[in-house]
C-alpha cells in the first residue's frame, strides 16, 4: 500500500527526496530555540474580573466587555513576566512582556480549543486582543494564524475564517492537511498539522477549562490532541500517558511558548462536551509558559468547584488526570507539577 | 497443469464500461484518489473545504450498540466497548456519537480498492489462482505498531481520499473484473461491519462471494452477524501472549481466541496468519503454544501462515524475520500436528506450496501470490491418494 497522505506518486517522491521532512519543509518554520525548560519553579498566573461581562450583564449574557478582557490579559501577561502592576504599566511594558514570546520576523499559531462549540470554546474576544498585543509586539497579521482541527468548527466557534490576504489567518487543519510523515514519542506515532509545522514557528496555547469524562480534565496539555491526525487513539486509560507523549512531539515541544487558558466560562463536570448546568462563569485566565503547572492549577480549580457543588473528587471517581503527573516525570520534564515548584500568582 | 484450474485473465484485459474501467484502473494505481489532490508544497490553505463528497451519505446509524443515560453510548462492535460521549468518537475514528444516536462514518467510504490474488490476503485454501475485488475505508479498532497500512487504518475518515461506492455498485464491478469474490481488507473491516454485511449481500445476489481480512477482535453478536455472511475469513493472530496484544496491538488476546472458536463452529472457512516479529513474539514456547492450542481447538486443518516481519510504522528499529526462524515456527508446528503450515512474505519457498498431509505430493504451487499449478480434485481430494483437502477449491 501506497502513503496515501503522499495523495502521489510525484508528491511522494518529491517528499523523499527534500530529506528530512520532519525537520520542517522551511528552516523559518522550525521551533524555536527559546523552548520552555522548567526551572526550579514555575509561575502560573490567575486573572480575574468579576465585571469581565461589562457591569450591566443580563444574566445570561455571554459576550465579554472587550476593553475589560485588553485588560485583563495585560494583567496576566505583565504578572507573568515581572513587568509590574497593570495600573502603572505602559505601553512599552506590555510590548517587552509580548516579546519574551514573539519577535517580528515570527510565524505564530494560536491553538485554540472549538470543540465544545459556542458555548464552551476558546473566546473570540480574548483571541482579538492577543493578536493585537502580539503585532504591537511586531509580528505581521498575516504571519498570525487563529487554528483548530476543523474549519466548520472554528465557524460554530464563533471565528470569521480568513484565508490569504494581509489580515490574520483563521482556518483549520481540513484546509491543509497533516503532514504525511509520522512522528513518534513514547507510546505516540502521529502527523501532525501542516499549520504547525509549516505555519508556526511559535506556538501559543489557548485551551479552555473543562472536565472531560476520560481524561479528567482537558486544559493545555490535552488541547495538543487537536494538532495530530489520530487523537481517537489515545484516549484509553485516562489518557495516560498519550497526553505527555503528544507534548513530547518535537513538532510541538520546540514550539510551544505559552499557555492563555481561557477560564472565562469553565465546566467542573459534564465534559467534553457544553452542558450548561456544569458549566461555571469564572470570569478568568491561566497564563503560564509551564503547560503541566498551568494544568495542575485548573485542575485543582475544577476540584475547588465540584467540592463547592457538593459533587466528589476525580480521584474518587476514578479519573484523576494522572497524565500531568506524567508529564513532570523524569522522561517527559514538561514542567511542574509538585505544587512546592509551583507559584500561583493572582492578579 | 490439471485442466480444472483456470488462470484469471489479466485485469488490464477485462472488458469493462468507463466507469469500472476507472475503477480497475484506480485499483491499479494502489489507491482511490491517488494524484487527484496533489500535496502542496507550502500549506497554502485550500478557500474551500476538500471533502467532494457530503458526509451524509456515509453516515449510516451503527448496528452494535446500546444507548445510556445523558446521551452517552456504549459501542457493541468489539471487546473495548467505548463508552462515548455527544459528538466524540470510539476508539476506532469512524464511528460518532451524534445525540445518542450512534453512526458509522464509513459506510460506502472507499479508501482503497484493488485487485489482488487471493495468494495476497493470503487465503491459500480459498479459489486459488482467482483474484478478489479488495477494498477498505479509513479506521481500526487497535493500533498495532508494526501496521502496514497506517495511513489508512490510523486515519480518520475524512482525512484520506476516498470515494462513495455503495455495496450494488462494489458488487457490479467485482463481476465486470471478472472477479469471482469481494475481499474486505487493508484496515480493518470490523470497523466498517455495516458496510461490509451490506455488501456481502449484494454481491451475493449478484453470484459474487466475500471475504475478509480481520483482526478478529470483535464481540460474539457481531462476530456473527458480520462474518456470518463472509464465504471465509483470515484472522490475524498476532501474538499468543496477553503482553504483545497489550503493547504492541493495544488489544487482547482472548476475544481473538473466542472468535477463531466461534468461527469453528459457524463451519466457517478459516485460515490463521500468524507475522513473526524478530525479539516480540518469535520463542519457541509461544510457537508451541499457538500450535496446541489450535490443534486443540480448532483441528489440524486449519492453514496456519508464518509470515515475514517487514520494519514499518512504529517498529521501524527491527530487522526483517529471518527465514530460519520462520522455518523454526514451521518446523514446531508440523511436529505437533497440524497439516497445513505455511511461511509467507518469502518468494519461492517450498513451504507457500500445498502439500497432501497423507502422500506428502504437491498439490498446489505458488510462486509469489501466483497458483502456478493446482492439481485438487473438484471433489476436495488428493488426486494421488484420495484424501480429503480441506478447503474451497473450486468456485
Amino acid at each position: 500500500m501506497p502513503n496515501l497522505r503522499g495523495k502521489s506518486r510525484r508528491n511522494f517522491l518529491t517528499h523523499c527526496l527534500t530529506g528530512a521532512v520532519a525537520l520542517g519543509a522551511s528552516a523559518n518554520f522550525r521551533g524555536s530555540a527559546e523552548v520552555f525548560s522548567p526551572g526550579a519553579q514555575s509561575r502560573v498566573v490567575v486573572a480575574r474580573d468579576p465585571m469581565l461581562r461589562g457591569a450591566g450583564a443580563a444574566a445570561g449574557q455571554e459576550r465579554v466587555d472587550p476593553r475589560r478582557m485588553e485588560a485583563l490579559l495585560d494583567r496576566a501577561m505583565l504578572a507573568l513576566f515581572g513587568g509590574g502592576h497593570a495600573a502603572a504599566a505602559s505601553p512599552e511594558s506590555i510590548v517587552a512582556a509580548w516579546r519574551n514570546i514573539a519577535r517580528p520576523g515570527d510565524a505564530v499559531g494560536l491553538k485554540v480549543n472549538t470543540l465544545g462549540g459556542k458555548g464552551i470554546s476558546t473566546n473570540v474576544e480574548l483571541v482579538a486582543v492577543v493578536c493585537e498585543r502580539l503585532q504591537q509586539a511586531g509580528v505581521k497579521a498575516a504571519d498570525i494564524v487563529v487554528w483548530d482541527r476543523d474549519t466548520e468548527e472554528l465557524e460554530r466557534a464563533g471565528f470569521h475564517i480568513n484565508i490569504g490576504g494581509d489580515r490574520v489567518q483563521c482556518y483549520g487543519t481540513d484546509r491543509v492537511d497533516y503532514e504525511d510523515y509520522l512522528s513518534a514519542w513514547g507510546s505516540v506515532g502521529s502527523c501532525v498539522s501542516k499549520i504547525l509545522t509549516r505555519s508556526s514557528s511559535v506556538l501559543i496555547n489557548l485551551p479552555v477549562l473543562k472536565d472531560h469524562d476520560g481524561a479528567g480534565v482537558t486544559i493545555a496539555l490535552k488541547n495538543m490532541y487537536g494538532t495530530i491526525h489520530n487523537p481517537n487513539k489515545y484516549h484509553p486509560n485516562g489518557c495516560d500517558p498519550y497526553v505527555a507523549d503528544v507534548n513530547m512531539l518535537p513538532e510541538i515541544r520546540s514550539r510551544m511558548k505559552l499557555v492563555i487558558c481561557d477560564a472565562i466560562t469553565a465546566m467542573y463536570e459534564g465534559g467534553p462536551g457544553f452542558k450548561p448546568e456544569h458549566s461555571w462563569k469564572c470570569n478568568g485566565l491561566l497564563v503560564s509558559q509551564d503547560p503541566v503547572a498551568l494544568d495542575s492549577t485548573g485542575w485543582q480549580m475544577i476540584e475547588r468547584k465540584r467540592a463547592e457543588m457538593g459533587l466528589k473528587t476525580l480521584e474518587a471517581e476514578k479519573r484523576a488526570p494522572r497524565y500531568i503527573a506524567t508529564a513532570a516525570d523524569s522522561e517527559h520534564r514538561l514542567g511542574h507539577s509538585d505544587p512546592s515548584r509551583v507559584v500561583v500568582v493572582e492578579a | 497443469m490439471n485442466s480444472e484450474f483456470t488462470p484469471q485473465e489479466n485485469v488490464a484485459r477485462v472488458s469493462i464500461d468507463r466507469r469500472s474501467f476507472l475503477m480497475c484502473a484506480l485499483a491499479s494505481s494502489a489507491a482511490l484518489g491517488a494524484g487527484e489532490l496533489a500535496t502542496p508544497a507550502t500549506a497554502a490553505p485550500r478557500a474551500t473545504a476538500a471533502a467532494t463528497q457530503s458526509d451524509a451519505q456515509f453516515t449510516f446509524e451503527a448496528k452494535f450498540y446500546e444507548k445510556l443515560p445523558n446521551r452517552k453510548i456504549k459501542c457493541k462492535l468489539c471487546p473495548r466497548e467505548c463508552i462515548v460521549g455527544d459528538k466524540e468518537r470510539g476508539y476506532c475514528g469512524v464511528r460518532e456519537n451524534r445525540g445518542g444516536i450512534y453512526y458509522t462514518l464509513v459506510h460506502s467510504r472507499v479508501c482503497a480498492a484493488h485487485i489482488d490474488p487471493v495468494e495476497k490476503k493470503p487465503l491459500f485454501h480459498y479459489l486459488p489462482g482467482t483474484t478478489a475485488f479488495s477494498i477498505a475505508t479509513a479506521g481500526c479498532n487497535v493500533n498495532c505498531k508494526f501496521c502496514q497500512n497506517w495511513d489508512i487504518s490510523q486515519s480518520r475518515p475524512e482525512e484520506i481520499p476516498a470515494e462513495y461506492i455503495p455495496p450494488h455498485q462494489v458488487a457490479a464491478v467485482a463481476r465486470q473484473c471478472n472477479c469471482p469474490t469481494i475481499a474486505y481488507t487493508y484496515s480493518e473491516p470490523v470497523v466498517f461491519a455495516e458496510y461490509l454485511m451490506d455488501t456481502a449481500d449484494a454481491g451475493h445476489a449478484a453470484g459474487v462471494r466475500s471475504i475478509v481480512v480481520s483482526n478478529g477482535y470483535m464481540q460474539h453478536d457481531s462476530l456473527e452477524q458480520a462474518y456470518g455472511k463472509m464465504d471465509a475469513v483470515k484472522i490475524d493472530l498476532k501474538a499468543f501472549n496477553d503482553s504483545f496484544y497489550a503493547k504492541v496491538v493495544t488489544g487482547q488476546l482472548k476475544p481473538v481466541l473466542d472468535s477463531l472458536v466461534t468461527l469453528r463452529k459457524m463451519d466457517k472457512w478459516t485460515e490463521i496468519v500468524y507475522l513473526v516479529i524478530p525479539t516480540l513474539n518469535d520463542d519457541d514456547e509461544g510457537f508451541r503454544g499457538l500450535t496446541k492450542w489450535i490443534h486443540t481447538n480448532l483441528g489440524p486443518d486449519v492453514p496456519l501462515h508464518f509470515t515475514q516481519f517487514h520494519p514499518e510504522y512504529l517498529l521501524k528499529n527491527l530487522p526483517i524475520t529471518p527465514v530460519p526462524t520462520l522455518e523454526r515456527a514451521k518446523a514446531i508446528a508440523d511436529a505437533e500436528g497440524l497439516h497445513y503450515v505455511y511461511i509467507g512474505n518469502v518468494p519461492g519457498h517450498p513451504a507457500q506450496n500445498t502439500y497432501c498431509p497423507q502422500c506428502r505430493k504437491m498439490l498446489v504451487e505458488r510462486v509469489g501470490f501466483t497458483a502456478s499449478q493446482m492439481l485438487i480434485r473438484k471433489d476436495s481430494t488428493c488426486p494421488f491418494c484420495r484424501h480429503p483437502i480441506p478447503g474451497i477449491w473450486h468456485a
